[in-house]
């Protein structure tokens, strides 16, 4: 059957009240008695905490001050492990580690106050890039600075050198990247013994607050509450942090008695909370006289920051995304996130693979130029295949046209007539025209064994006039869930998305659906929806009190008739993972995901050599991802995608000053606005995953991976100038282009 | 907002005889604020150490534009958005416009006024440089007296400037060019981005054309130096001469040597030096053009 | 701690409403309109007039509330978010966002909606650049601007369609 509301562009659910400033968000929330907390930061990197001074002139009896003393339970914002207190408690790690907690009504006076604090550190050595923290300069976190350490092994890399026509080896790095929603952080916390621990705030994941602030307070689950409010943008800046803040007004809450509300300006949300983090990549290939891929040796390192927040799981993404969509019979992956003394990067849009793809596709197109091949005849000779294995041994199942992608994106962008031309004229022009591409996959949901592990669940129920409720702890962040949701119950039950309601996210009232990261919404929880309204529509369909083909006014009378005899009628369903899915962890191999895209993205761009300014004049971003549920929403998601992609490649360059963030405003931390973004060509291939809601996959985090490659190449081609590093500023590549034109 | 706003004050004088008569009686404590563009990003940051401002967004005798046959008056209030739609100033002043046009955003440039700018005497800022190549001039008015200053004369060092504690900026004078068709100019803002950017160079230029030759020629920079400037040894070396390469290479290592560029967060002070050099030579394909 | 100045009272019309404000002169008008006023559609994202959530009209000018002190809103007409649709009818701004995936996150989409309005209450038929142009002070992190743009073209199309005589 044709399906009438999957795949059609239904408006955004809670778009009216977005276009009319109605939305809540954090900040224009208020309770009755509510008072203003901030958090008081070291000034050193790394040290001893000697003393805190409290000057004069501030009503200090008037304020509520929480240390680390003041934790009722154990002082760790619980994540992975528990290795990251909530308050510094006699040393510091990192530049803007969290101290003090102040509170008071005057958010004027808080100001103040806060200036009035002087935390002394005892200062100690630290650690600052990749390569201090693997020479161990000094240890700073566990025995060797090495949060986690994967390796992958494929045929036998050590014996295919010797074969190989060609070996072309390179160094890749990236740069750490702000997500810069435009809402900053915020939190309003209610606690106290009696009433236990309620959260409100701008959030991704409220399962994860809710296990952090568990052992900070030593409260049972059940009076422990978050509720996600209005979230203006996450893009993983919100997986994890929000918790350090719900840790922090939580407390000041269960000090104080009173209500707490922590919003972040800006300038605190750029240089305390985390941002991608940065990579080393340092590729090895060996390469067969006809172009295929004989044997790759990739050693990946991230900068993780001073605690170990999510930099395991980032790694094992950026890790398994290395090898690329590309057959190759010999593979060695050896990876490890490090430790340096800088606040804990963290999860950003990707996830790792933006990093290690970023290496690859520069590397490839490196390779195709040694070897005399064009960057598109090296890809096409190497594409994996159905039936084919990646570099995890993850046999692919799903049919696959990479060649077929990239075809469709090269006519759309007349890739090679462009190519051929900007050749030309380029030799007499100033400003050089350039063409470049990557070829690139994005695993949807949890890495491996992770959402067996996680074993989320969603629900729904319906009430005797019929509304359907969708139950999820799946979040609304701009990315469209609510509406996909609801296009998901709807188009099963055979309503309209107007007759779906969907639950805030309220650890009350909504079951784990798991952490609304990894492009898993819409595949992973929107098939947990689709099973669910399946189960509530059989009920009806087996009690007789509805027949099949029915209208939406007989499906209300058969609720109120089911409800009336049988009691509520609602359906809870809990991920199963398919049996033909199996994962090592010891040897970190197998089906790394259930599904993956795959997309082709195209990049023209004109780089102005006068004064090295670079300009993405058109984009074309080609992708298969399964059946597309919302066609505006997700060219949306792609869209936003690569204008995020655009910055990473090209502006937005953290400053960094022994760990601290020097650049932390938005006049000097460069986003692009309305006129560095090209026009953005989104083109879908539909292929249905069999086991995704209606056939969709994951898209959410594919558009970070293939954009800054794209451009990079597109600047090698225009230029001539061997890009190794992103954010490619003016000022970097210059320097590149006078050693070329020497 | 990391400030203490209740102590901060903020006072609207009703004319401006007022403003001038509360900073004659109390020089020092009263500091002019016009659009706030600037000021309150600073009083956001918990950067404004001064605490006591007069508010002359209201005062409409520093208002407006007004064109004699040899002159163009522009109030110290006149807005970004009022000089970039002013017919006469893109014509006659284009240097000027563009720069109004590339100064923030359209919410700045509604708010931003030139006066300010200038008082502001940020080394960075996109107006300045074409004021210098206008050879603007400067009316600074206390309670009891009035005068004219060049506006090159009014820099002396990073942010120092020849206003008195109890002299406001009243308005900006530029000459009106008598043969504004022989003139060729040129702006360049290089910023981080396409807009809303500060400059990371910004470089401002105009000579005229006689013969073939620069008869006269005025090249001023922004963000290379601790102050806006006018690049004197260069110009020198153009006076006169015909655009040739030979000169072009003397005239960017004279540059190169005038300026004063740093390292900061923006940017390095190789890529300032480099890029004003091929700025030179993008004023010089033009001038050849 | 410096001496606290006086609280001021500043008179203006907010949406078509007389207003008394009694707050300090240096306030910024933006937490003003929000904390007394209770028009929370005005948005903070910088602080410091970099992304324009916090745009509002004054007196029919597109400004950045964070930068504007309390005391220089005295006697001026100001429009916010709250005041473009009437009861029941969205502006055809809105409308076009909401139609064509303008808003995602919708922290931008005040300051948006408010640059765009008063971008084609000033140039009814603006081109794409000039679209880029009118609204390069409103950063947007979700959509890349596509869909804004698309948005804004489109209510372009919708008022001239309206306005044009019916065959």
């Amino acid at each position: 059957m044709e399906p009438r509301i999957i795949g059609t562009s239904v408006p955004r659910k809670e778009g009216r009240d977005k276009v009319t400033g109605a939305a809540r968000y954090v900040d224009d929330i208020s309770f009755p008695g509510m008072i203003h907390g901030l958090t008081v930061r070291s000034p050193a990197p790394r040290g001893r905490i000697v003393n805190m001074h409290f000057d004069s002139g501030i009503p200090w009896p008037d304020f509520t001050i929480v240390t680390a003393k003041d934790i009722p339970g154990k002082n760790c914002v619980m994540l992975l492990i528990d290795d990251q207190p909530a308050l510094a408690d006699g040393f510091v790690n990192h530049p803007e580690e969290p101290v003090l907690l102040l509170a008071h009504p005057d958010k004027y006076l808080l100001e103040e106050a806060r200036r009035a604090v002087r935390i002394e550190i005892e200062p100690s050595a630290g650690v600052f890039t990749i390569a201090d923290s693997l020479a161990r300069r000094e240890i700073i976190w566990g025995l060797d600075n090495i949060f986690k350490s994967f390796r992958v092994e494929k045929g036998d890399v050590d014996s295919a050198w010797s074969s190989a026509a060609f070996i072309v080896e390179g160094e890749y790095e990236t740069g750490a990247q702000e997500q810069l929603y435009i809402e900053p952080q915020g939190i309003i916390a209610q606690a106290g013994p009696a009433e236990g621990v309620t959260v409100w705030g701008s959030l991704q994941c409220p399962y994860y607050v809710h296990k952090a602030l568990l052992p900070l307070f030593g409260l049972p689950k059940d009076r422990i509450r978050i509720v996600q409010t209005e979230t203006g943008g996450g893009f993983g800046g919100k997986e994890e942090y929000p918790s350090m803040i719900a840790a922090h007004a939580a407390l000041l809450a269960w000090k104080s008695g009173k209500p707490v509300k922590m919003i972040y300006d800006r300038a605190e949300d750029m240089v305390a909370t985390t941002k991608r983090h940065p990579s080393r990549t340092i590729h090895r290939t060996g390469v067969t006289r006809d172009g295929k891929l004989l044997a790759m040796e990739i050693d990946f390192t991230i900068d993780g920051g001073a605690y170990q927040t999510l930099s395991p799981v980032v790694l094992s993404r950026g890790t398994i995304h290395a090898a690329g969509p590309y057959e190759c019979p010999n593979v060695r992956i050896k990876s490890r996130a490090i430790a340096t003394n800088a606040p804990p990067h963290g999860a950003f849009r990707g996830f790792g693979a933006p990093q290690s793809v970023f290496a690859l596709e520069r590397h490839l197109d490196r390779i195709a130029h040694v070897i005399g091949l064009s960057p598109e005849e090296l890809r096409r000779r190497n594409f994996i295949r159905k039936g084919q294995t990646l570099a995890v041994h993850q046999v692919v199942r799903e049919q696959v046209d990479l060649a077929g992608l990239m075809d469709r994106a090269f006519e759309l962008c007349e890739y090679h007539a462009k190519r051929e031309r900007f050749t030309h004229e380029n030799l007499h022009a100033f400003v050089k025209r350039g063409i470049g591409f990557a070829s690139f996959l994005h695993g949807a949901g949890f890495t491996g064994s992770g959402e067996e592990y996680l074993a989320s669940e969603a629900a729904l129920e319906v009430t005797c006039e019929g509304r359907v409720r969708v139950f999820a702890g799946s979040t609304e962040m701009g990315q469209g869930t609510n509406t996909v949701f609801s296009q998901i119950a709807a188009e099963t039950l055979g309503l309209g998305c107007d007759q779906i309601e969907i639950a805030q996210p309220d650890t009350a009232r909504v079951p784990n659906s798991g952490p609304t990261v990894a492009s898993r919404t819409t595949m992973i929880v929107g098939k947990l929806v689709e099973t669910s309204a399946r189960a509530v529509q059989k009920s009806l369909l087996d009690s007789g009190l509805l027949k099949s083909n029915y209208t939406p006014a007989e499906f209300n009378a058969a609720c109120a008739a089911y409800i009336n005899v049988h009691g509520p009628l609602q359906s809870l369903t809990k991920y199963q993972h398919p049996c033909d899915l199996h994962w090592d962890d010891e040897r970190y191999q197998g089906d790394a995901y259930g599904a993956y895209a795959w997309a082709v993205y195209v990049a023209e761009v004109s780089v102005d050599t006068r004064t090295a300014e670079v300009h993405v004049d058109d984009f074309v971003a080609v992708q298969e991802v399964g059946k597309v549920i919302n066609p505006i929403l997700a060219a949306g998601q792609i869209e936003g995608g690569v204008a995020q992609g655009i910055g990473f490649a090209l502006y937005e360059n953290c400053v960094w000053q022994q760990g601290r963030m020097i650049n932390g405003q938005m006049t000097n931390y460069i986003m692009p606005t309305s006129m560095d973004i090209p026009p953005i060509r989104v083109f879908f291939e539909e292929i249905p995953y069999e086991r995704g809601p209606a056939g969709a996959k994951g898209i959410g985090e594919l558009p970070l991976d293939g954009t800054a490659p794209a451009i990079a190449n597109a600047i090698a081609q225009a230029t001539g100038a061997d890009i190794r590093r992103i954010p490619i500023t003016p000022e970097v590549l210059l320097e590149i282009l006078e050693s070329v034109h020497v | 907002m990391r400030s203490y706003i209740p102590s901060y004050e903020l006072v609207a004088p009703r004319d401006l005889a007022a403003a001038l008569q509360k900073m004659a009686t109390e020089p020092g404590p009263w500091k002019p604020f016009a659009g706030g563009t600037d000021l309150m990003v600073l009083l956001e940051a918990g950067k404004l150490p001064h605490r006591k401002f007069l508010s002359l967004y209201n005062l409409r005798e520093l208002r407006g534009i007004e064109i004699t046959h040899d002159q163009v008056m522009i109030g110290a209030l006149t807005t970004y958005t009022e000089i970039r739609r002013h017919e006469t100033l893109a014509r006659e002043f284009p240097l000027l416009a563009r720069a109004a046009a590339e100064t923030g955003s359209i919410a700045t440039q509604n708010r931003g006024t030139l006066g300010g700018n200038v008082a502001n005497a940020s080394p960075a800022a996109d107006s300045p440089p074409a004021l210098l190549v206008y050879e603007a001039e400067l009316e600074l008015v206390s309670s009891a007296t009035s005068r004219w200053l060049p506006y090159r004369a009014f820099w002396s060092g990073y942010k120092q400037i020849a206003l008195r504690p109890d002299e406001l900026i009243r308005r900006i004078r530029l000459p009106r060019p008598s043969n504004a068709n022989h003139w060729r100019q040129y702006y360049r803002k290089v910023g981080t981005r396409r807009a809303q950017a500060i400059s990371k160079v910004c470089f401002a230029a105009a000579a005229r054309i006689d013969f073939q030759r620069m008869a006269e020629v005025r090249i001023a920079l922004g963000s290379v130096a601790p102050t806006v400037f006018r690049a004197a040894e260069t110009e020198r070396i153009l006076q006169g001469e015909s655009p040739t390469p030979a000169l072009l290479r003397a005239a960017q290592e004279t540059l190169a040597a005038e300026i004063a560029p740093i390292d900061d967060i923006r940017s390095t002070a190789r890529y300032r030096r480099r890029i004003t050099q091929h700025l030179l030579a993008e004023f010089f394909a033009m001038l050849s053009a | 701690m410096s001496e606290p100045a006086g609280k001021i009272s500043v008179h203006c019309t907010v949406n078509g409403r007389a207003l008394i404000l009694e707050t300090y002169p240096m306030a910024r008008l933006l937490d003003v309109l929000r904390e007394q006023a209770r028009l929370t559609g005005t948005k903070e994202g910088c602080g410091e007039g970099e992304c324009g959530a916090c745009a509002i009209e004054i007196d029919g000018a597109l400004v950045n509330s964070c930068l504007v002190p309390a005391l220089q809103a005295e006697g001026t007409k100001i429009r916010t978010i709250e005041g473009v649709a009437t009861e029941n009818q969205l502006h055809g701004v809105q409308q076009a966002f909401l139609t064509h995936g303008g808003a995602q996150c919708g922290i931008c989409t005040p300051g948006m909606i408010l640059a765009a309005i008063n971008l084609l209450a000033r140039n009814p038929h603006p081109t794409d650049s000039e679209i880029r142009e009118g609204l390069a002070g409103n950063l947007c992190r979700c959509t890349g601007y596509t869909k804004i743009l698309a948005s804004v073209v489109e209510a372009c199309r919708a008022a001239q369609q309206a306005t044009e005589p019916r065959p």
